[in-house]
């Protein structure tokens, strides 16, 4: 069985500050991290690869430092590891990015595909289901918990907003996680040490031969118009002071609403 | 260091943020043996880190192994010396001088982590003065009647395999020493007295008790005879475990107190504003790097030089006494609060104490020195 | 080419799902928009479904000019398989301008799959959606946060249609108008015989408390206020209230992920959002700054949680529970 799992490493915007002079975000000094939904792809992967002797590759798109996350992969045990990276990819919106991921992934040929549902920078869980379509293959978007594995079929339970669905759906598939499906695991010591012995297949887009119109900038049908930060108020009127003054005060602003 | 170091460091300090820092003030506090980190840690196969992946090892060196002490050791002391006599105490001596079938038979489970593993030299009237063992062992028909007792044993109780020295042959003195492998069953072999200390309180430091214990003549690591010389060699390697805790611990400390100087305010200012508090900083700092490169430098000679001894009881020795150092300082600096238990400063200098005592005491790695000094 | 606005009406058991109607109404104020431009765009509803010829009705009285109705044993429930069949059909038959879904667990699976079959681009999560006037052309401006909220961008699709987003519940308000019946527009499309996934079994999650997206009045606590919960939940109580989180207080497992409010969690629009202990961070504002009403409790003068209140109280929620409870227990008999 081959499993591949999409990855992203993504700044860590749990902890980006906005500068309340420029009204930009501040970049620099954000660590890069594994995107948190992915983790849990990666986790379900590697238990699958377990219990069912599969084999785990991992994918990511990015610029060369992506490696970095890759070598942490390999020192989780996964089996192979692939950076997508050229210039001509870059600036691509979820179509793009799904064209060029999917080329990828068709060389690989999986059973099964694992993504996290969204990133924490983009935010759009757009990527995973576009992939699907690409390849032409079934999706199952917020599996919350992996029920059973057999070599042609998974059985999972997909969360909606107030009822848990229990689903089966026969290779090849894609499924998206959310990172409450499962924690990942620590790094080992033994894989993490071979982790730079591991080779890292670059692919770019000689490899892919995509055209010009489908990937990168040029093939996002959707652009960015203007980006701008939340504008932050200089004038913050607050009540200081003993909790009568701030009961008086909460009191008078609940009246209208508590009649 | 290079790159595979490096994420190795990002392994343990994970590790450590989310399964040993929470506890370790409840591993203190209660005196409880961390045996879910444990069981954590052979998930993650630090059991073996610098031992060959032919012996259920990582196949790592002795940096990267010290790297994982110096990690777990910032947050919690105990755990750091579970893995330090586990890994330099149990394991060391079978991969030095056992035969094949002991190292297929004790030292694989010892670096699977499926196995603990300790080492039991001392003896309430041989600490320093080692030679003067009184346990004995006698050979019988195929197998070696032990009897005596032990002190002071980490991971006593929770260890399944101990390294345990012996005297076979009592009018030779230190040459009449011999190690031997004992499994924790075995009929005769009971764990006594646990310790109540000062510091590394999770640690489980026992007596263990030998009541005409039969050890297999299989058992016997090395030959007659050459126990004191086994357990030296495998000291000089523990040192730089301990050199490694006493590092975390010391660097733990001043992590501590520099995030607690800059949000203390008095006189209107963070007390990190203060150039008496920046100066004792800058000081423990710069100790602490030192000890840092002593106990790196100390790591990679034990895998590239015969002889390492000078090089470990250095880094043991400042090690140490920095930890003690700074863990005083980083007390002084928290105040009144430091005192309390409701901060880790005070657990961190009891701790640091024992770094000064056990392995070779601070007076034993000065005699070290000197006799290289002054070869 | 029809230059109308489709709003994808999300149903189940014969019930429309509130976001379809929010989006309705919201697709009629872009048509006044349009209108100005002099431009003629028709509201449309797309319903997929079987047995819903009722629901039409209901969704003129929110804005719609005219519904094109689907009906299959296959659309009996949502399916990303055959739901996106019959979105990319529609879409290709009718070739609308811009076609809005609502961003639940359904609208979020489905939109992006038909979007790529239909070779268009999509913008998720949009929090504003207006016509640029500055153009001549039809373009929409589409405003979404990105980086955890922590950014906005507004984006634009103008070589490709129809221009697709998909927008939480709660983030526009639904409008009941009064209207006349519209044009209903029955459609038919094949449907694959297999099904690529076999529905084993569903489950019903036991609410263990009511859905705060529905609430009127919310009273929100944050990390802090994790050893205090009792005071919150009987705080709430007197106000007949429901209890929110942030996902910093839901971490900690105090309380569950169903009231965790912000970007991962749920997007609220009470009248009422009290925050207690809640620092305001960007991942939680997104979810709850639509509010009428923002009052704000927090020992740090700092928080950013003071940028969107109205109201702003500087000081230690645990004191000042008790004694707003006292008094509004007070004012209330």
């Amino acid at each position: 069985m081959k499993i591949v799992v999409l990855m992203k490493q993504v700044p860590n915007t749990t902890e980006m500050l906005i500068d309340k002079e420029t009204g930009t975000l501040i970049r620099t000094g954000v660590d890069s991290i594994m995107n948190p939904d992915d983790t849990s792809a990666l986790e379900a992967a590697l238990k699958i690869k377990q219990s069912n002797g599969a084999e785990v590759i991992v994918i990511t798109m990015g610029p060369p430092q992506a490696a970095n996350m890759l070598r942490e992969c390999y020192g989780r045990g996964v089996d192979h590891a692939m950076l997508i990276s050229d210039p001509a990819f870059a600036g691509a919106d979820t179509w793009a990015t799904s064209n060029t991921l999917a080329a990828a992934i068709k060389r690989v040929q999986p059973d099964l595909i694992f993504a996290g549902r969204q990133a924490i920078d983009g935010d759009t869980a757009q990527v995973g289901p576009q992939v699907a379509e690409r390849l032409n293959i079934p999706q199952i978007t917020y599996v919350s918990k992996i029920v059973e594995v057999t070599s042609d079929f998974i059985v999972v339970k997909k969360h909606y907003e107030d009822f848990d669905e229990t689903l089966k759906v026969s290779f090849p598939c894609l499924l998206t996680t959310l990172e409450q499906l499962d924690h990942l695991r620590f790094m080992n010591v033994t894989s993490a040490w071979q982790a730079f012995d591991k080779p890292i297949e670059t692919v770019n887009n000689q490899v892919l031969m995509l055209d010009a119109k489908d990937i990168g900038l040029k093939g996002s049908p959707t652009q960015v118009r203007k980006t701008f930060t939340r504008p932050v108020s200089s004038e913050v009127k607050l009540i200081h002071g003993g909790s009568d003054e701030a009961v008086k005060a909460i009191l008078s602003t609940l009246a209208p609403y508590i009649q | 260091m290079n790159e595979k170091h490096l994420l190795l460091k990002k392994l343990y300090q994970q590790f450590t943020a989310e399964i040993v820092r929470p506890i370790a003030g409840y591993v203190d506090e209660e005196e409880v043996f961390p045996v879910e980190t444990v069981k954590e840690m052979v998930n993650a196969q630090m059991m073996g880190i610098p031992y060959p992946v032919k012996y259920g090892g990582s196949g790592a060196d002795t940096l990267a192994y010290v790297l994982a002490v110096e990690e777990l050791s910032k947050a919690c002391a105990t755990t750091g010396v579970i893995l330090s006599a586990h890994t330099s105490l149990g394991a060391h001596p079978i991969y030095a001088f056992g035969t094949e079938e002991q190292k297929q038979k004790y030292l694989v489970p010892l670096n699977k982590g499926e196995k603990l593993g300790a080492f039991a030299l001392t003896e309430p009237n041989a600490g320093t003065d080692a030679a003067g063992q009184k346990t004995t062992a006698i050979l019988k028909d195929g197998y070696y009647e032990i009897t005596g007792s032990k002190i002071f044993i980490t991971n006593a109780g929770y260890a399944d395999i101990y390294i345990i020295f012996a005297m076979t042959d009592i009018t030779k003195g230190t040459k009449g020493i011999t190690a031997f492998i004992l499994e924790k069953d075995m009929p005769g072999f009971t764990i006594g007295k646990k310790e109540k200390k000062l510091g590394i309180r999770g640690s489980s430091t026992c007596e263990l008790m030998f009541d005409r214990v039969k050890v297999p003549v299989e058992n016997r690591l090395g030959a007659e005879g050459k126990g004191f010389g086994i357990a030296m060699t495998t000291l000089d390697g523990g040192r730089i475990g301990i050199a490694a805790q006493a590092l975390g611990i010391a660097q733990g400390a001043l992590d501590e107190v520099v995030a607690y100087t800059k949000s203390r305010k008095q006189f209107n200012r963070s007390i990190s504003q203060f150039q008496n508090t920046q100066f004792k900083l800058a000081d423990m700092a710069t100790q602490i790097e030192a000890a840092r490169c002593l106990v790196y430098k100390a790591a990679v000679a034990k895998d590239t030089q015969k002889n390492f001894s000078t090089e470990a009881a250095m880094a043991k020795l400042f090690a140490s006494e920095t930890a003690m150092n700074v863990t005083t300082m980083a007390v002084q600096l928290y105040g009144g609060y430091g005192y309390t238990r409701e901060y880790p400063v005070e657990r961190m200098m009891r701790d640091a104490k024992i770094t000064e005592i056990y392995e070779g005491t601070s007076e034993v790695q000065r005699m070290v020195i000197s006799a290289s000094v002054l070869r | 080419m029809t230059k109308d606005i489709f709003v994808f009406i999300e149903t189940r058991n014969n019930i429309i799902a509130e976001v379809s109607l929010q989006l309705l109404s919201e697709a009629r104020k872009l048509k006044a928009q349009y209108a100005q431009k002099g431009l003629n765009h028709q509201v449309v509803g797309v319903l997929p479904g079987y047995n819903v010829e009722n629901l039409p009705a209901t969704l003129f009285n929110y804005g719609a000019d005219k519904v094109i109705l689907c009906q299959h044993e296959k659309l009996k429930e949502a399916t990303t398989q055959h739901t996106s069949k019959v979105l990319s059909d529609i879409i290709r038959a009718f070739e609308p301008d811009s076609f809005l879904i609502g961003a639940t667990v359904i609208g979020r699976d489905i939109a992006p799959r038909v979007a790529a079959r239909v070779d268009t681009g999509l913008t998720a999560d949009a929090t504003i959606i207006e016509v640029d006037m500055a153009s001549d052309t039809s373009l929409l401006l589409i405003t979404r946060p990105a980086f955890g909220g922590n950014l906005f961008g507004t984006i634009v699709c103008p070589n490709f249609r129809p221009q697709m987003a998909t927008i939480r519940p709660n983030v526009f308000e639904k409008t009941e108008i009064e209207a006349e019946a519209g044009e209903v527009v029955y459609f038919e499309t094949t449907f694959d015989e297999t099904d690529w996934v076999e529905i084993l079994k569903r489950e019903v999650q036991q609410a263990k408390t009511n859905d705060i997206a529905k609430a009127r009045i919310i009273v929100s606590a944050g990390r802090s206020m994790a050893k205090h919960l009792d005071l919150i939940k009987d705080f709430a109580q007197t106000l007949n209230a429901e209890v929110g989180a942030s996902r910093g207080l839901v971490e900690t497992g105090a309380l569950g992920k169903d009231v965790q409010v912000g970007q991962t969690g749920k997007t609220v629009r009470p009248l009422v959002y009290i925050a207690c202990g809640i620092s305001g961070a960007v991942q939680h504002t997104a979810g709850m700054d639509k509010a009428e009403c923002i009052i704000a409790i927090n020992s740090d003068p700092n928080a950013a949680i003071f940028q969107i209140a109205h109201v702003g109280i500087v000081g230690d929620a645990v004191l000042i529970l008790p004694k707003l409870k006292e008094e509004l227990q007070k004012i209330l008999n």
